[in-house]
């Protein structure tokens, strides 16, 4: 493991400086949480009808998909994209290292420096800094102890699912070089079937089953429900199942689509 | 003692994607792609003892670099046998790298953003160097390439010269047999390429390390080489000394002479005029049928002269001379 856990604690170092973009990104994020609050707000207000969930869980939905954004796959490593255009992913495949392995460290690094830059001023500002100016409603409630706990697991394994898909789509490189075919349609599958933009209990009855069956209500939506408590603690067992095994699947097919990328890599330039 | 490094037959291809130029052109690939085949390598054989420093030379495009990406475990033969210390490097791959080096003159294998003490280090935990022998390794590069002033410094702000020099020793931390440079003279000045070619002879002679060195810098390899490989397009010209070499595909020498006027024609019976350009020209002779001092003398005696040097045809003329008489044996085949 130490090769590995070396790998990526130096990533994520490096990843730490972009601090910058950082609070950029955090500015955009409390302007499109604040937006999708308002409309959402709009929406309960003009509706009776029973809604699948609550006013308050939905905005503490939105907020940790404001502050965990960084965590969704949407996009192929930049790094290793580069790596493999010019070609100085020759040097990846000099090392001691299962390549796999290597790529998903580095996945793991790339999702979470980005993350925790954000997640904390996010998480300060929407859980603390709302109430006190007065928007008690639009708060990011904080969640009992059991909750809290039992989201840290779940929120762990979309960590592990989130690498799991960067990595395959960093696999799919090595066909196509610049992967911005995969990117665009990921990106589209990723933001609309995990729930970041509008969540999956207010999809239609029909889409249901679909979208729970589907990897990506892993990433957002089952982690963001168990911490809202729209998902009770007592379910946990049954969303880390869902999680685990896309990860597992996502893994085996990532490792089987690199041996086969492997004999026909070609080396980019000189 | 059997060869450290052993290659049969072995053949690489490439498809290249063919696209007719223009607007129309890229609208029709969309339809219909036309791919044309590329033999990188096409059935090179050789093998290498331990401690050999061999040049591996050739034109761009010639398969240097496919050889190299093929020896260290990169890029998988279509054809081929090849073992590097009684292993197959695409099949034993992780085990395979464990003892070779690797650097690749256009590229840089340290963090970009980190120090070079800390792209050390991190080499130490993926090659599992233990800390005892990662630090004499360590000190000894640092001393044999003067790195002690670099260490701290990022990567990124590093010159050239003094980034190759971190990447030779990043590429020995881990105490390989075999090292490959894939043009580790590329870009660098003078001063830098001198301190590269010393340092590897002295790793080649003192600590046994058999190194490949791919180039086009023919100071390279008379500076360094005991053997030299020639390859063009795909296939072996030439595997011998140096002065093999030369001796095989012609004795000639050049004399470079810098006239006083521009509109000269010069003659000689003994030299043939390889090319005119303004003030210089290059005169190409054979040393067995006029000596070099006796040539001096009938060109200075008859033309006014500002300047005048003999040197070697560069490597890349040797090489396409060959290659030339290559393919003429090649059709006079046919021919037959």
């Amino acid at each position: 493991m130490k090769p590995y856990i070396a790998i990526l604690t130096a990533r994520f170092r490096t990843m730490l400086q972009y601090r910058a973009a950082a609070v950029a990104g955090l500015w955009t994020q409390v302007f499109f949480g604040l937006v999708l609050i308002m409309i959402y707000e709009a929406f309960y207000a003009s509706s009776d009808l029973p809604q699948p969930m609550t006013f308050a869980e939905v905005a503490s939905y939105v907020w940790l998909g404001q502050a965990l954004l960084a965590l969704l796959p949407w996009n192929v490593d930049t790094e290793v994209r580069a790596m493999v255009r010019s070609g100085a992913v020759a040097y990846e495949l000099c090392r001691p290292l299962d390549l796999y392995n290597l790529w998903f460290m580095r996945a793991v690094a790339w999702r979470t420096a980005p993350t925790i830059l954000r997640a904390v001023p996010m998480t300060a500002l929407a859980m603390f800094v709302l109430p006190w100016i007065g928007l008690e409603e639009w708060r990011l409630q904080i969640p009992s102890l059991t909750t809290g706990m039992a989201f840290a697991v779940a929120i762990v394994c979309t960590l592990l699912l989130s690498c799991a898909l960067t990595t395959l789509m960093n696999i799919t490189l090595l066909w196509t070089v610049s992967a911005d075919g995969a990117t665009v349609m990921l990106t589209v599958l990723v933001t609309l079937f995990s729930g970041m933009v509008i969540p999956l209990p207010l999809f239609p009855d029909w889409a249901q089953p679909i979208l729970m069956a589907l990897p990506f209500a892993g990433l957002v939506d089952l982690p963001y429900r168990i911490y809202s408590g729209n998902i009770p603690t007592s379910e946990l067992p049954r969303v880390l199942a869902h999680q685990i095994f896309w990860t597992a699947t996502l893994v085996f097919i990532g490792r089987w689509l690199l041996v086969r990328g492997m004999r026909r890599i070609v080396v980019q330039g000189g | 003692m059997a060869p450290q490094i052993v290659v049969e037959g072995l053949t690489k291809r490439y498809w290249i994607a063919e696209r007719s130029p223009g607007l129309l052109g890229s609208v029709r690939g969309l339809i219909r792609r036309h791919h044309r085949e590329l033999r990188a390598l096409d059935g090179i054989s050789f093998s290498v003892e331990r401690a050999e420093l061999i040049g591996y030379i050739g034109p761009n495009g010639a398969g240097k670099s496919t050889t190299v990406k093929v020896l260290s475990g990169i890029l998988v033969p279509d054809s081929g046998r090849c073992q590097v210390l009684d292993r197959v490097p695409w099949q034993q791959r992780i085990a395979h790298v464990r003892d070779i080096g690797v650097v690749f003159g256009q590229r840089t294998q340290l963090w970009w953003d980190l120090p070079v003490i800390e792209s050390f280090e991190l080499l130490r935990d993926i090659y599992r160097v233990t800390h005892q022998r990662y630090k004499s390794a360590k000190d000894e590069l640092i001393a044999l390439l003067d790195l002690e002033s670099l260490l701290d410094v990022p990567v990124r702000q590093l010159s050239l010269g003094q980034r190759m020099r971190c990447d030779l020793a990043a590429a020995l931390l881990h105490a390989p047999s075999i090292l490959f440079l894939d043009e580790p003279t590329i870009g660098l000045d003078a001063v830098s390429k001198l301190a590269v070619r010393d340092f590897v002879k002295q790793l080649n002679r003192s600590r046994g390390v058999t190194v490949i060195l791919t180039t086009h810098d023919m100071d390279d390899i008379e500076a360094l080489c005991d053997r030299i490989i020639v390859i063009g397009s795909g296939k072996i010209l030439c595997d011998g000394t140096l002065a093999e070499l030369r001796a095989r595909v012609s004795r000639e020498r050049w004399l470079i002479v810098d006239l006083a006027q521009t509109d000269v024609q010069v003659n000689d019976p003994d030299a043939s005029i390889v090319r005119h350009e303004g003030h210089r020209v290059c005169l190409g002779f054979d040393p067995q049928q006029v000596s070099p001092a006796e040539l001096i003398a009938r060109v200075t005696a008859r033309y006014a002269v500002r300047d005048l040097f003999v040197e070697n045809p560069p490597i890349e003329t040797i090489v396409a001379r060959l290659y030339a008489t290559q393919a003429d044996e090649a059709a006079m085949k046919t021919a037959k």
